[in-house]
């Protein structure tokens, strides 16, 4: 049970990081932290004890498999990851070189 | 971007065509192991980034690159959409059929479809990622000057 | 099998990376082809509406069948709520990407903006047809990641910051749809949504599910901007091109967050009546709360966000009087009215929040500022503007002949029918509000005479960008149909059925 509440943890570090960091790129870090944080949880839903990976031996056909399905779904949600970081990158890189600052403080044109 | 130190060049020559093959062995090998299209894919974009670290976008004149990976990557896409797009057309016609033959667990061509979908989407992985990388690094660059 | 289906994502998603090609070729020709998939996307989610009435077609992808009926593979499912919010997204698509011809000739990487155009109404058509939940995810993923760049599509500050905030709140949400998932499919190990209510009928946990709804509803929410998790929306809406602007506002924030949660707690969650209940206190408060913030703003476009929490903040709360309805087992024709009420609005938002961001945009366009008090005397220069934008104000404010006014009137029906009297009192007030709004927005923009130092070289907006509004605008008028019964009964009934009754859309799926 302890790993689940770490993972929960480690998402709360990524969430406590997005609301409390200034800096552009510590905001995307954060929210990369969060972001494994919900791919370790999938991962430990699949996870069964004694199991091994799901690769079909036709030799040994009683074998105990973990879960495949929520492997799967991490990779698919690793590559959305991968197309969110990027998109996010490329608009810090972007904000850095209309306002010349990663701080969030100075960068507040759109207000109300 | 100037490029490393001599030492840096060298071993990267030697690494880079190996990290290649390994990524094309782990596409291939993406319906018997763990691995696949993506994994490979990363792995051979992987091998590109290492010699734009090491030589330097200078050496390579990277100026109009982004523009073919980008290229490769719409068309190898395209590509995966029409092999899911012909299981319309064979079989019991339904998207996303493998209509291919199945061949014997274990073997290399096996699987039907899989390994061409892995080719096609580790073509595309390899090329949206060295793309991703391109438009990052041709970026930072404009920033410098 | 109906052969359809797929094709709701194939053709978009083929379209946007056959544009990045072709666009190396043909060029000019290559801003029509995107007007073209999506005329054909329209075509095809009309012929669907016409046929698809209460049945519900369902398509196995890959052609993995069920085993001991449990399903394994893919489903995409089509039904009568699915195809109103088809028919919206495509209709709305074309006449966006329209309009898009002749207003996006300003900006650089025209083929970047139809691509990913098509990506992200391949992503919203996807969202609609899946009947799983991951795939949900994956589509949602596609369509507000495209959304995303689209929004900074201007590469100015205001553009990149609202991208910026969009994309860290958008990001938060989809951490919390991803983790609702990892629950639901921790205690019931399937994904499809009629066999997660199959698995969840025969028994839970009840803390353990209000924590997965609570989940559910907040990562939706925050797509959907309902009212405490707004803050992203005024400003990505503002500062998005006018015809994404419309994309967003009328179709992106309906078809990803509202359908998706009236979808789920209607036909995957148990109604419950603490969660309706809640549902039902939150679009009361954006409803009210995203009128007062409207009123007080000068930009035209954050104007026009602001009422958009507040009208989707209508669909939510009729939404929810219907579920608490349900949830009491009483008067199921009071239940449905409040339903259909719901559904009605959402179309006729579509239709009029479209076409109030198109007005927004052809003011824009010609005289290059969205402030209010910079503009006046519209009127006699820009006629068509003028007159598309008074139906569309109209019809926002709920003024008798416009559908609008229908819609409003079955929800206030609705709640005063099922004895809430004091949302029907607040809806009553939040509309005169609004008409208060508009009746402002009308005056500065368009009669205000002002010095009028520039009226004489102000045209009327090209064609393209008339065309769509004068389909928008006759829309507006024609929707109104709606209300007769007859034609309710045909268009909105098969919607409310399959959301009313329980077990109808998870026992015809998995065939139990």
């Amino acid at each position: 049970m302890i790993v689940y509440w770490l993972c929960f943890i480690l998402f709360l570090v990524g969430l406590y990081g997005v609301i409390t960091r200034r800096n552009l790129v510590k905001i995307a870090i954060s929210l990369s932290i969060m972001e494994f944080s919900t791919f370790l949880f999938f991962a430990l839903v699949g996870y069964i004890d004694g199991g091994v990976a799901p690769i079909v031996d036709p030799a040994d056909p009683v074998k105990v498999y973990v879960d495949p399905l929520p492997q799967a779904l991490v990779l698919t949600a690793i590559v959305i990851g991968l197309a969110t970081t990027s998109m996010l990158m490329a608009v810090i890189i972007r904000l850095y070189r209309k306002y010349g600052t990663f701080d969030i403080r100075e960068i507040k044109n759109l207000r109300g | 971007m100037k490029g490393m130190t001599l030492i840096v060049k060298k071993t990267t020559q030697l690494i880079a065509g190996m990290v290649f093959m390994y990524g094309i062995y782990i596409i291939v090998h993406g319906h018997l192991t763990p691995g696949g299209g993506f994994a490979g894919g990363v792995v051979i974009a992987g091998s590109f980034i290492l010699l734009i670290l090491a030589f330097g976008s200078d050496f390579l004149n990277l100026v109009k690159e982004e523009s073919g990976s980008t290229l490769y990557e719409n068309l190898a896409i395209l590509v995966v959409l029409f092999l899911a797009v012909s299981g319309l057309l064979f079989g019991t016609r339904v998207f996303f059929l493998n209509w291919f033959p199945k061949g014997t667990v274990g073997q290399l061509v096996s699987a039907g479809m899989l390994p061409l979908y892995n080719i096609f989407v580790g073509i595309e992985v390899a090329a949206s990622i060295l793309t991703i990388f391109l438009a990052l690094i041709i970026f930072k660059e404009e920033i410098s000057e | 099998m109906n052969p359809l289906i797929p094709l709701f994502v194939v053709i978009p998603l083929a379209g946007a990376f056959l544009i990045m090609i072709l666009g190396r070729f043909i060029g000019e020709l290559n801003k029509y082809f995107a007007s073209l998939i999506l005329l054909v996307l329209v075509i095809l989610s009309i012929y669907s509406l016409a046929t698809t009435g209460e049945n519900l077609s369902l398509y196995k992808v890959g052609g993995w069948e069920p085993v001991n009926k449990i399903p394994i593979g893919i489903y995409m499912v089509m039904d009568g709520f699915t195809v109103i919010v088809l028919c919206i997204i495509n209709v709305i698509g074309f006449l966006s990407a329209f309009y898009s011809i002749s207003y996006i000739k300003r900006y650089t990487a025209e083929n970047y903006f139809y691509a990913l155009f098509c990506l992200m109404v391949a992503g919203m058509n996807g969202v609609v047809l899946s009947g799983d939940l991951f795939n949900i995810f994956v589509f949602l993923e596609i369509s507000v990641i495209s959304s995303y760049a689209l929004v900074a599509f201007g590469v100015e500050k205001n553009e990149l910051e609202a991208s910026f905030k969009y994309q860290v709140l958008g990001g938060l949400a989809s951490f919390l749809i991803l983790y609702g998932i990892g629950f639901i499919y921790w205690k019931t190990k399937t994904l499809n949504i009629a066999d997660i209510k199959e698995v969840f009928n025969a028994g839970y946990d009840k803390s353990y599910y209000l924590f997965v709804q609570i989940l559910m509803l907040s990562g939706f929410g925050l797509k959907a901007a309902i009212i405490p998790f707004h803050a992203w929306l005024p400003d990505a809406h503002s500062s998005a091109p006018s015809p994404i602007s419309a994309m967003l506002s009328g179709v992106l924030i309906k078809a990803v967050g509202i359908y998706v949660i009236i979808r789920l707690f209607f036909n995957m969650f148990a109604v419950s009546e603490g969660m309706s209940v809640l549902i039902t206190t939150l679009g009361t408060l954006s409803m009210v709360i995203g009128v007062f913030l409207a009123i007080g703003q000068w930009d035209i476009k954050r104007l026009l966000a602001y009422h958009s929490i507040s009208q989707m903040g209508y669909v939510v709360m009729s939404v929810g009087i219907g579920m608490i309805l349900v949830s009491r087992g009483a008067r199921p024709e009071i239940a449905s009215l409040a339903i259909a009420g719901g559904i009605f609005h959402l179309i006729n938002h579509a239709a009029f929040k479209g076409l109030l961001f198109l007005n927004a945009g052809a003011i824009e366009y010609t005289i290059g500022t969205r402030d209010l008090k910079e503009m006046g005397g519209l009127a006699k220069s820009m006629p068509a503007t003028s007159a598309t934008s008074f139906i569309a104000s109209m019809s926002i404010s709920g003024i008798p002949p416009f559908n609008g006014f229908f819609s409003k009137l079955i929800i206030i029906i609705a709640a005063i029918m099922a004895k809430f009297y004091l949302l029907a009192l607040l809806a009553v007030i939040v509309s005169i509000v609004t008409l208060a709004s508009f009746l402002k927005f009308q005056r500065y923009a368009f009669f205000n005479k002002t010095d009028n130092k520039n009226e004489n070289h102000i045209k009327e907006v090209p064609f393209p960008m008339v065309f769509s509004m004068v389909v928008l605008s006759i829309l507006c008028v024609l929707l109104s149909l709606l209300a007769f019964p007859e034609i309710r009964e045909a268009v909105l009934t098969p919607a409310i059925d399959i959301l009313m009754d329980p077990g109808k859309y998870s026992s015809q799926i998995t065939g139990i």
